[in-house]
Parts: C-alpha cells; sequence; structure tokens
C-alpha cells in the first residue's frame, strides 16, 4: 500500500503529450471565421459585380443564379456588397475591440493595483462614462470627432472602455488577495513586473469573454450608428448600413434584410465560439483535462 | 452497552464512481450504539465522507450505490420513500458540516434558520417555537440569544456560528448526529470548546454521535469507538484505547506516527547578532474608510519585541486573531509597520538599499495555502525559477541547475518541473512552495501555518522535509502556527500571542512542560501529549489549565 503520495503519487502519471483534435467549438467557430476572412480578404480585391455599380433595371431582384443573394432596391449585387462590406464592418470591430481592451486593461490594471483615493477618481470618472449608454456616448463623440471610418473606432473604442476596465479591476483586486501575489512581493519583484508576470496572465480569461461578447456588440452598434446617418457614408456598404437601408422593403425583399443579419448573426457566433476555445487553450487548468 | 440494538447499522456499503467503476468505499461495515460516539477516521480520498452521507441518503449523483445495507433504527435506508427520507433528515438525524462560513445562509436571520427545521418537522405553535430555540442558543453559550434571532450569520465568528449550527440541529433531538469535521475550520482552543459543547448535548439528549475526522488525537479524546478507514476500506475498528494503544494494522500505526511527537531539544550556538531582531513593532490597520467618516484604526501589533538568532526556528503561537499572522507579514516586508522597527542582519531594512536589497535576497516566505500561493498559469520550473531572476552573476545554466537541486531536494525531482500546480496534489504544491521559497538559499524563512492546509500523514512528511532541510541548510525560521503539536515538533524557541500582545515565551521545553500564563495553559489544554507505548501504540495525555473543567474525563 502506497500512502507516500506526495512523493510516488504522480511521478508515473507524466504522459507524453499527444496531438489532440481540437475541441468542437474550436472547429466550428474556426470555420466560420475562416469563411469570414476569406470573403473580407477577396471582398477587399475582387468581387462579382461592382458594389457600387447601380442597375434600375435589376432593382429588388430575389436571389437567382445570376445574383445568389439578389439585389438591393438600386439593383447593387447583395453579395458583392457583403463581401465589400466585410471588410470595412470587421476591420471596424477588431480595431475597436483592440483599443477599448488596451485602454480598459490598462485603466483597470493601474486602478485596481493601485487602490484608495487613485482606484476611487479613476472609478468614479469611469463609473459616470458607464452609465452612458455606449451608443449615446459614441454619438457624442463622433459630433466631435467626425463621421467617418476612423471617427467610428474612436468613438466606440471610448465608449466600450469602461466596461472593460470595469472588469479588469475587479479581476485585479480579487487575484491580489491570492498567496502568490503576495509571493511574488516577498521574492523582491518591483510592482510593474508583478503586474505583468503574475497578474495579466491571469486576467486573460475574463478578457476573452468579453473582448468576444464585445465584438457582437460593436458590429451591431456600428449598424446602429450607420443607420442613423453617422456611420460610414453611404454609398460604401457596412453589414451596418445594408441592414439599416433593407427597412423599408422587409415587405417586399427579405433577402435585403435576412442576409446581413445572417452575416452578422453566424460571425457572432464563430467569434463566441473561438474566444472560448482561445481562453480553454490558454489556461493551464484547462488543458489535458479532455 | 451493546446488549440494546444497533442504532445505526451499516453492513457491507459499497458505493462506486458511476463513470469509470472506481471504488470509493468497499464493504464497510459499523455499528452505531443508542448514545454512543463514534468516529471514523482518515484522510482525503479515504470514503469516510461518502460513507457517512450515505447514512442519510446523500449520495452524489455520480457514485453508484453497489452493495450492503444501511439500518436506521431498524428501517433500511435504501428502500426508504423519499418522503420517510425527508422526515428522518433532520428529525431523526442531523448533521454538521465543516464550514461554518458556508453551511449557514448568508442571507437569512439567525431565528428564521433555526425555527424552519422545527417547523418542518414538530409541530408547534410559534411561540413555543421560539422558546425552545431561545433555550437551545442559550445552552450552546451565546451570550445574547434575544438578539442573535434577529442577526445574520456573518455577524459571528466561526466557532460562533459552528455553535449556532449545533443548535440548530440539536433543536429537533435527533438520535444521531452526523458531525463532518464539524471543527476542522476552526482553531484549536475554539475547535475544543466547541468539541466540549457538542459531547455535553448530545449526551444529554442521548444522541448518538458519528464523528468524522482526519484528526486521531481529537477522535481518541471524544469517541468510545473508532473506525479507521483508507482509500474505501475499513482497515481497523474497535474501542479507542485499543487502536491507539495497540494498532493492529500498519495504517493505524502510519496514522499514529503522524501525530506530531517532540524531537529532542538540540543545542543552539551561542547568541550573536541575531538575523532578525524586530523592536517595539506596531500594526494598525485603517479604519473603514468612508467620504466623511473615519472609523478608528484596529491595532494589531502592540508593540512586539522579538529576536531570531541564526540557525534557530522560532514558532509563534496564537488562535486566530491573536496577530501572528501580521507579525510575519510585517517581517517579510507584506504589512507596513505603523510603528518600531525591524534589523536584518544588525542593519535596520528601511535605511539603505543595500540593507533592504540583502533582506530581501535572504528573507522568503512560506504560505499557508497551497493552492493560492503558486500562481496557476506557471510551470513549476518557472515558479521555481522566478525568485533566481533576481539573484546577481547567475547563469541560465545555473539557475536550471539550481532548480533542478532544489525539487530534488524537496523530494519531487526535475520530472516535474515541465507542470502546472493543478495537476498536483496538495503536499506536492506544498513541497513546490518550500522549493520556491528555499531556492535562493535564503537565510531567513517565514512559514506561515505551511501544514496546517494538509492531511495527516502528508503534514508529517512535509515537516519532516522543512525539519531535515532547515538542518541542512541552517537557514533561520519564524513557524507560524495556530496548532501545538506541530510546534512541538520543529520549534527550538515558543513565543505565544495572544490579542496582538506575547503572553509567554522561551523554550519550547519550558512552554510545553510549565506554561505560565493561563492562555498557554489553555492552549496546551487544547492538543494531546503523546507517549509511545511497547505495543507501537501511543498513550495520549491531556494537559489540564486551571480554572477548567473537563466534561469528558
Amino acid at each position: 500500500m502506497s500512502i507516500d503520495s506526495t512523493t510516488t503519487g504522480g511521478a508515473s502519471m507524466k504522459k507524453p503529450r499527444r496531438m489532440k483534435l481540437p475541441a468542437p467549438n474550436a472547429i466550428v467557430g474556426g470555420t466560420l471565421i475562416g469563411i469570414l476572412l476569406l470573403a473580407a480578404g477577396t471582398g477587399a480585391l475582387w468581387t462579382p459585380y461592382d458594389p457600387l455599380k447601380l442597375s434600375f433595371r435589376e432593382k429588388l431582384a430575389a436571389p437567382s443564379a445570376l445574383h445568389w443573394l439578389g439585389t438591393d432596391e438600386f439593383g447593387r449585387d447583395v453579395l458583392s456588397r457583403l463581401m465589400a462590406g466585410a471588410a470595412t464592418s470587421v476591420w471596424i470591430s477588431i480595431l475597436t475591440v483592440t483599443l477599448a481592451v488596451v485602454f480598459g486593461t490598462l485603466i483597470g490594471l493601474f486602478s485596481g493595483y493601485m487602490r484608495g483615493w487613485t482606484d476611487r477618481i479613476i472609478m468614479a470618472f469611469n463609473d459616470a462614462l458607464l452609465a452612458f449608454p455606449g451608443i449615446l456616448l459614441a454619438l457624442g463623440l463622433l459630433a466631435v470627432v467626425g463621421a467617418n471610418k476612423y471617427g467610428i473606432i474612436v468613438a466606440l473604442g471610448i465608449a466600450y472602455t469602461p466596461s472593460v476596465a470595469r472588469v479588469v479591476r475587479g479581476t485585479v483586486l480579487s487575484l491580489r488577495e491570492r498567496e502568490f501575489i503576495a509571493a511574488s512581493r516577498v521574492m523582491g519583484n518591483a510592482e510593474a513586473f508583478t503586474m505583468a508576470r503574475h497578474i495579466l496572465p491571469n486576467c486573460i480569461a475574463p478578457l476573452t469573454v468579453l473582448a468576444t461578447s464585445m465584438f457582437g456588440y460593436v458590429l451591431l452598434a456600428e449598424s446602429a450608428l450607420s443607420f442613423l446617418g453617422l456611420g460610414v457614408p453611404p454609398p460604401a456598404p457596412t453589414w451596418g448600413n445594408m441592414l439599416a437601408g433593407s427597412r423599408p422593403y422587409i415587405g417586399q425583399a427579405v433577402w435585403l434584410g435576412i442576409f446581413p443579419g445572417l452575416a452578422i448573426s453566424l460571425t457572432l457566433l464563430g467569434i463566441n465560439l473561438l474566444g472560448d476555445a482561445v481562453r480553454d487553450r490558454l489556461d493551464p487548468r484547462m488543458r489535458g483535462s479532455r | 452497552m451493546n446488549t440494546t440494538a444497533p442504532l445505526l447499522d451499516v453492513a457491507g456499503l459499497t458505493l462506486k464512481i458511476g463513470g469509470s467503476g472506481r471504488t470509493v468505499v468497499n464493504d464497510v461495515s459499523f455499528q452505531v450504539f443508542p448514545g454512543e460516539i463514534v468516529g471514523i477516521v482518515g484522510e482525503s480520498g479515504s470514503g469516510k465522507t461518502l460513507a457517512a452521507r450515505a447514512v442519510m441518503g446523500f449520495i452524489p449523483p455520480a457514485v453508484r450505490l453497489e452493495g450492503g445495507r444501511i439500518r436506521f433504527d431498524g428501517q433500511d435506508v435504501m428502500t426508504m420513500s423519499p418522503k420517510d427520507l425527508r422526515a428522518m433528515r433532520g428529525s431523526k438525524v442531523g448533521m454538521v458540516f465543516q464550514e461554518p462560513m458556508t453551511s449557514l445562509n448568508p442571507s437569512m436571520l439567525i431565528g428564521r434558520q433555526l425555527d424552519e427545521g422545527l417547523a418542518l418537522h414538530r409541530k408547534l405553535d410559534a411561540p413555543a417555537r421560539r422558546a425552545l430555540i431561545l433555550d437551545m442558543l442559550r445552552s450552546v453559550g451565546l451570550r445574547d440569544p434575544e438578539g442573535a434571532l434577529t442577526a445574520y450569520p456573518h455577524q459571528f465568528s466561526g466557532g460562533m456560528r459552528q455553535r449556532i449550527m449545533l443548535a440548530s440541529v440539536m433543536l429537533l433531538k435527533p438520535g444521531l448526529l452526523l458531525a463532518d469535521e464539524p471543527t476542522t475550520a476552526l482553531d484549536a482552543v475554539v475547535q475544543r470548546d466547541v468539541m466540549e459543547l457538542m459531547v455535553e448535548l448530545t449526551k444529554a439528549n442521548h444522541t448518538a454521535v458519528l464523528l468524522i475526522s482526519h484528526d486521531l488525537g481529537m477522535v481518541a479524546r471524544y469517541c468510545s469507538r473508532i473506525v479507521v478507514m483508507s482509500q474505501g476500506d475499513v482497515v481497523e475498528q474497535g474501542k479507542a484505547e485499543d487502536i491507539l494503544a495497540r494498532p493492529q494494522h500498519p495504517y493505524t500505526r502510519k496514522l499514529l506516527s503522524a501525530m506530531p511527537h517532540r524531537s529532542p531539544a538540540r543545542p543552539l550556538p551561542e547568541a550573536r547578532t541575531p538575523i532578525v531582531a524586530v523592536r517595539d513593532l506596531v500594526v494598525e490597520y485603517p479604519g473603514r474608510q468612508g467620504f466623511f467618516r473615519k472609523s478608528e484604526a484596529k491595532r494589531a501589533l502592540h508593540g512586539i519585541s522579538i529576536d531570531v538568532q541564526p540557525g534557530e526556528v522560532v514558532a509563534v503561537v496564537g488562535g486566530s486573531g491573536s496577530g501572528k499572522t501580521t507579525l510575519g507579514q510585517s517581517i517579510a516586508g507584506l504589512v507596513r509597520p505603523t510603528g518600531g522597527e525591524i534589523r536584518f542582519n544588525g542593519k535596520p531594512i528601511e535605511k539603505s538599499d543595500a540593507a533592504y536589497w540583502d533582506y530581501r535576497l535572504n528573507c522568503q516566505m512560506v504560505f499557508q495555502d497551497p493552492y493560492s500561493s503558486l500562481d496557476p498559469r506557471m510551470t513549476i520550473r518557472q515558479l521555481v525559477a522566478e525568485p533566481l531572476r533576481l539573484v546577481p552573476d547567475m547563469s541560465p545554466a545555473d539557475r536550471k541547475a539550481r532548480v533542478a537541486e532544489v525539487l530534488t531536494e524537496v523530494g519531487l525531482g526535475n520530472g516535474f518541473a515541465e507542470r502546472y500546480p493543478h495537476e498536483l496534489s496538495g503536499g506536492q504544491r506544498q513541497r513546490i512552495a518550500i522549493a520556491r521559497a528555499i531556492v535562493r538559499r535564503p537565510s531567513f524563512v517565514i512559514a506561515d501555518e505551511p501544514v496546517s492546509a494538509l492531511d495527516v500523514t502528508v503534514r508529517a512528511q512535509v515537516l519532516e522535509l522543512f525539519d531535515e532541510l532547515q538542518k541542512k541548510h541552517g537557514f533561520s525560521c519564524l513557524f507560524i502556527s495556530h496548532d501545538l503539536g506541530v510546534v512541538e515538533q520543529v520549534a527550538d524557541r515558543v513565543i505565544v500571542m495572544q490579542d496582538g500582545r506575547i503572553v509567554e515565551e522561551g523554550p519550547r521545553d519550558d512552554i510545553f512542560d510549565n506554561p505560565t500564563h493561563p492562555y498557554t495553559q489553555k492552549l496546551l489544554a487544547a492538543v494531546p501529549g503523546l507517549e509511545a507505548t511497547s505495543e507501537g501504540g501511543v498513550r495520549l495525555f491531556w494537559r489540564r489549565a486551571e480554572n477548567d473543567q473537563e466534561i469528558v474525563g
């Protein structure tokens, strides 16, 4: 009988790391995002038709062999516009999320680690921003920075920063009570090193979840802004303004709304699945447990 | 006593994990007679908790009943209808859980929680129930039972909550009380108070107790019979005195030898410059600061002065709230002292950079909780190598060699280097924590309750390792613990703290054999003394504090 578990228990457990199939969520999410990136990449260089070319003879044509996803009220090819819009919409979302995550993380880390009055002042300001609906805040900012692609990125990025800062700060507050942070300080590590080496990596899980869901909000916010006429100015296509433009024709030409909507939903699904897979992959505790 | 029918009769109980088919409880049989206290002793994974929960009909969904019979008061628990089972739980069988912090509903008034079971199982009107509850709260030693009724659980300390839990169970005067590690989360003195109370109450109500614990000393003290379990099997059962004095099974012997014992006192080198000298240390925690008001600061240490000589192991003991952890943390530099001075190797640590770095590199700490003291995202190699980053003039090859050397020293070997903390057991993690603390070859190590989160036999191994390393490298140590048994084994000198003050200090043998301060006596009364017998067993003796009525002989 071996009770001496602390010394012998694990030594024999060590097995060579096998290559495993990725998790199902990684496969589905990866496929969806792969298709999206392919469409966006192709759309930037080549589309079946010119997405801006008007053709009044073919307006509001149902999906057919010629126009796979039909045409809109100006006779523009929906598939071409979707592909061209993918590049714009995805680019805007990626940049916006990156902006919000980078600034939000910096603010959250700093605030959570300093605590005391620094934290209180930063968080009071943060909460004031959070109290505004993101879209309203973005509207105000857009009025300042100007309504174009980069204006949207800056405005939405700033609007979504406070929620990232909140989440990161909460995580930091709970992490810094853990003994391994104390251990790092006893070792003599500088505060900045402790933050970078021990606190930041442990914030990744909540950040991934937040960033993926934020990606969806940004796609929708971009469409809402476009809908209000403050987004990417027409005639340039984005998924948002395509969706917005479909509204008057919902009775006669369902495909105008369905396809951009479907594109947005599938992208969100893909990003969420992939985000979960990435989070699990980055967490050593989840590895090998499958 | 065995002439009556058993109250609880478990025969051939076998439980398996559903999926893997692993046997977690294997052919377990034991009996509990009315009014008797029976102890089940074993370490984590021994199946003791599962076996006890099966008695209540609480088996986790993943566990399958493979065979056996449980009869309570003549009725078969296995075939009972859910309705009868519910009637049995609470009213005939009560249960006290380990964690007083979580076993009471935090958002419910104490009075309502106590009333819940009573209203369910007894046909009494509200005033009668209230009278019963007040009576019970008084008998578990609550000072203000009326006030307690309208208080929330967080307003009470752990020990008080466990008393309230006990009150809520004993209100229904059950025939059997299942107590699953009822005092493990409490410190030694409170632990003893709660146990004595439990024994007194159950005796008064003629309630039998099935006490589940890893603590052989405690079980031996209160139980008439002991069941020893290991990895799902009952390895030995019998009268408490017999098990202790003449253990038959090797596992029982192992458990007994794992109980801390006094090592011979060793001569210490002449007093030189103390490696750590603390003078009049005062630590205050600021009160809660609101925007408009500032409540009073709480003083955790009231002017503490201690010296630790090179090569010496000094133990700091005291109950929770005694300030022992704060003392360790301020010496480690984690808490900024409000007043006083800490000298390391004769030099004040705050004065110069050189002195500070000498102190920082040479003063390390082992924490209590091996689950929270290791960064979950780092491999063992990264964890152990991290302190070396700050050592000047060390090549990467040297670092690698040092990590391998230290991992071997703590008994794990280099094979563990690429694993993550979650892949290791609690004992292995604590070995890693020790490795990380000694990898820089520090001259002073602070160990804050380093073994209190570990199982008994693992605890004994880790303590032995710590002792061995201390002798090999000769580092001085401040060993903080609430467990006097552990202290008796490792310390050269003992400092007893209470409420932020030192109440007694002296060489270990003096403190243990002739304690002068009443608090020290009280602490000592809570742990058993050990004497080896010729048959490979032990005899326990209990020190008595003055002014202390013993309830159990």
